[in-house]
């Protein structure tokens, strides 16, 4: 793991390939760790007439996890973004989620998950998406690194810092608040 | 319910053998291919008669790689629909596993990264002078066939020979999933038996569905995916290692199991954590009960960087039920007893690991398990017995009030060779050996004579 200073923010530019070396992973190269940690932009048609169904599954997720807030935790997640846009070609979906580990690595665990929560079938609704998909993990995963757009840039304010060093900061802080309180 | 019938015994049966031999082949031309198997194809035991009778002396599986599959005939769409590393084999893969500097394919022996590699074929005996017996018949099968032997590996069990173990002194053959529909029943703290279709193609798998078999059907249907490893072991560097890591026998061992997860008895340390316990390490109704997360969190007893936590991170893992492997093997070169020094020979494990996915069950273990040096944010540590080492990584021995560092490892094992093989069932053995032009045009002749 790259140790590197949090305190000072940092900016890479990722070559068009999205990758500085190659490094094969089991489905392919290797997408890097930048100062914005590990991502994943997955873009995607969405097929006609499907918006409001794609639209309903923010509020499944919101349910989802506020049911069982460990739920998504496997993914080891910061942040998600799902974004509907449509410049002129037809309406296209945008998943875009930064995470702590390589997603290459935990393809078919992601992929598990994703089923078990019912994240899978939004993706239904995209153009691309393999009718077998139950059964046909190898689809499945091609379909996602088809669909992958590697940034080319990314920061970081606070460069290659886990989602589990800022938890623990953050407990420690409240711990520590709480002794202060403790102390007046 | 599993053909028994139909499957090879080798991923579910152990059978009692002490020894091996695994040669390894090239077919110069299809027909000599077929003939070599069509001359073999009667020795090859079935689950259900291997199951059976367990008097018998020699036991013979035999597996192909997709160049042989190509060799013996198998046609372009059908050889495309099997999966893209089987089609590339291990060698073109060697980086995805991890298999770097001193493992890299460069170093192999046996010629198991050449393309001429076309099938293997492994015979357990019950003892030496019977694999002795069975390598002079092979030879002859071999000679009279016109197929090519590659290379060959004689292996036996070292002493003592009561109980299974390898040369660094570890017991092993305690945990195994327990196939579902195959009769055994998994030993307490081990999960609920595996979907078969984990394992064996053309059978429901851990999501409750059937994959896609490769084609034709006849082929892959109850065939399964063997990854071979031929790893060294340096028995030398290990025992100077723990000489250097203890300073007293209690507690160079305990050392050694804290590398392992396991004590050299196979008592595991979770449920062991201050001393060897040998009659827990020999009891199976025991000494696989205990789990990771609730009994021991933070690996105080047994480091999360241990092989056996890596290999089976049981409940601190995602998706365990569908990263299950079934290992079948043995240990080749000489013993080297506990007394005397490193003697210069090549010694250690020839292993198989059988699953129905090679990317998403072996090749998952060695890319993330063994040597992501990030594995569970341990930083900079790989497998300490599997993992590719350098000397640039660590382990992480946590204990109260502080942990230990081990600062750059020495590497204990070297991978000599690998391949990746299709063990296919015995209908589909009858199919390549017949091959697969005449049993299309057969299939062809009966379909047309009852419609
Ligand atoms: C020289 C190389 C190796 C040595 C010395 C070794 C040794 C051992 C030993 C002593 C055990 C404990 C006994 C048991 O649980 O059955 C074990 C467990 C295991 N090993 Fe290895 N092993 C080696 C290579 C491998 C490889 C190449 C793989 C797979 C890629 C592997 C996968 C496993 C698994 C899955 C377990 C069971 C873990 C569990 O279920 O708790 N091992 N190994």
């Amino acid at each position: 793991m790259t140790v590197a200073d949090w305190s000072k923010p940092a900016a890479k530019a990722i070559p068009k390939e999205g990758y500085f070396e190659l490094a094969q992973g089991r489905f392919g190269p290797v997408f890097p760790r930048t100062p914005a940690c590990y991502g994943f932009t997955v873009i995607a048609k969405v097929k006609p007439g499907k918006e409001q169904v794609v639209r309903e599954y923010g509020a499944t997720i919101e349910k989802a996890v506020a049911a069982d807030p460990g739920v998504l935790a496997p993914l080891k997640l910061h942040y998600l973004r799902w974004v509907l846009f449509d410049v002129g070609s037809g309406l296209h979906f945008m998943y875009q989620g930064i995470f702590d580990t390589d997603f290459d690595k935990y393809l078919e665990d992601a992929i598990a998950l994703f089923n078990a929560t019912g994240l899978t079938t939004v993706f239904m609704n995209l153009e691309g998406w393999p009718e077998d998909w139950r059964t046909n993990l190898q689809a499945v995963i091609k379909f996602f690194r088809d669909h992958q757009r590697p940034s080319f840039l990314e920061y970081g304010e606070y460069p290659y810092v886990s989602a589990t060093d800022i938890k623990k900061a953050l407990r420690l802080k409240a711990a520590f608040g709480a002794v202060l309180d403790e102390m007046q | 319910m599993l053909d028994l019938d139909d499957i090879q015994h080798f991923l579910l049966t152990r059978t009692p053998a002490l020894a091996a031999r695994y040669e390894f082949l090239s077919f110069p031309a299809v027909d000599r291919g077929r003939a070599w198997l069509k001359g073999i194809l009667e020795r090859v035991g079935t689950a259900r008669a291997v199951g059976g009778s367990l008097l018998d002396a020699r036991w013979v599986s035999v597996a192909f790689t997709w160049n042989g599959l190509k060799t013996l005939g198998v046609d372009q769409p059908s050889l495309a629909t099997f999966p893209p590393e089987f089609q590339q084999g291990m060698a073109p893969r060697a980086a995805v596993l991890g298999l770097t500097g001193k493992n890299a394919p460069e170093h192999w022996v046996g010629d198991l990264a050449s393309p001429d590699l076309h099938a293997i074929v492994i015979l357990f005996a019950r003892d030496v002078p019977e694999r002795e017996r069975c390598k002079t018949e092979h030879q002859r099968h071999v000679t009279e066939s016109g197929v090519r032997v590659l290379s060959s590996l004689d292996l036996e069990a070292i002493p003592p020979l009561e109980y299974a173990h390898e040369h660094f002194g570890y017991r092993d053959r305690l945990s195994q999933p327990a196939v579902e529909g195959a009769g055994a029943e998994p030993t307490p703290g081990s999960g609920p038996p595996i979907k078969p279709g984990e394992f064996f193609l053309g059978y429901p798998d851990e999501m409750g569905l059937v994959p896609p078999p490769p084609q034709p059907e006849v082929l892959s249907r109850n065939g399964s995916f063997l990854a071979y490893f031929r790893m060294q072991e340096h028995v030398g560097v290990f025992r100077d290692f723990l000489a250097q890591q203890g300073k007293t026998p209690e507690e160079q061992e305990l050392v050694a199991a804290k590398l392992m997860g396991r004590w050299r008895s196979g008592a595991p340390l979770v449920l062991a954590p201050e001393r060897e316990d040998p009659a827990l390490g020999a009891d199976m109704q025991r000494n696989n009960d205990f789990d990771y997360a609730k009994m021991d969190p933070h690996g105080y007893a047994c480091p999360v960087g241990s092989h056996v936590r890596r290999m089976n991170p049981r409940d601190t893992g995602e998706n365990m039920q569908r990263r299950k492997m079934i290992r079948r093997g043995g240990t080749y070169g000489p013993h080297l007893p506990d007394d005397a020094p490193e003697d210069g020979h090549e010694r250690g494990i020839a292993a198989f690991v059988g699953c129905a996915s090679l990317v998403r069950q072996f090749e998952f273990t060695m890319n993330v398990w063994a040597n992501d040096p990030d594995f569970m944010s341990l930083g900079n540590e790989r497998d300490p017995i599997i993992g590719t080492h350098d000397g640039s990584y660590d382990m992480t021995i946590p204990r109260r009030p502080i942990r230990k560092k081990i600062q750059g490892l020495p590497a204990f094992t070297t991978v000599r060779g690998g391949a990746y093989f299709f063990l296919p069932g015995i209908r589909a053995l009858k199919f390549l050996a017949d091959g697969p032009s005449a049993s299309a045009r057969t299939t062809a002749a009966a379909s047309a004579r009852t419609s």
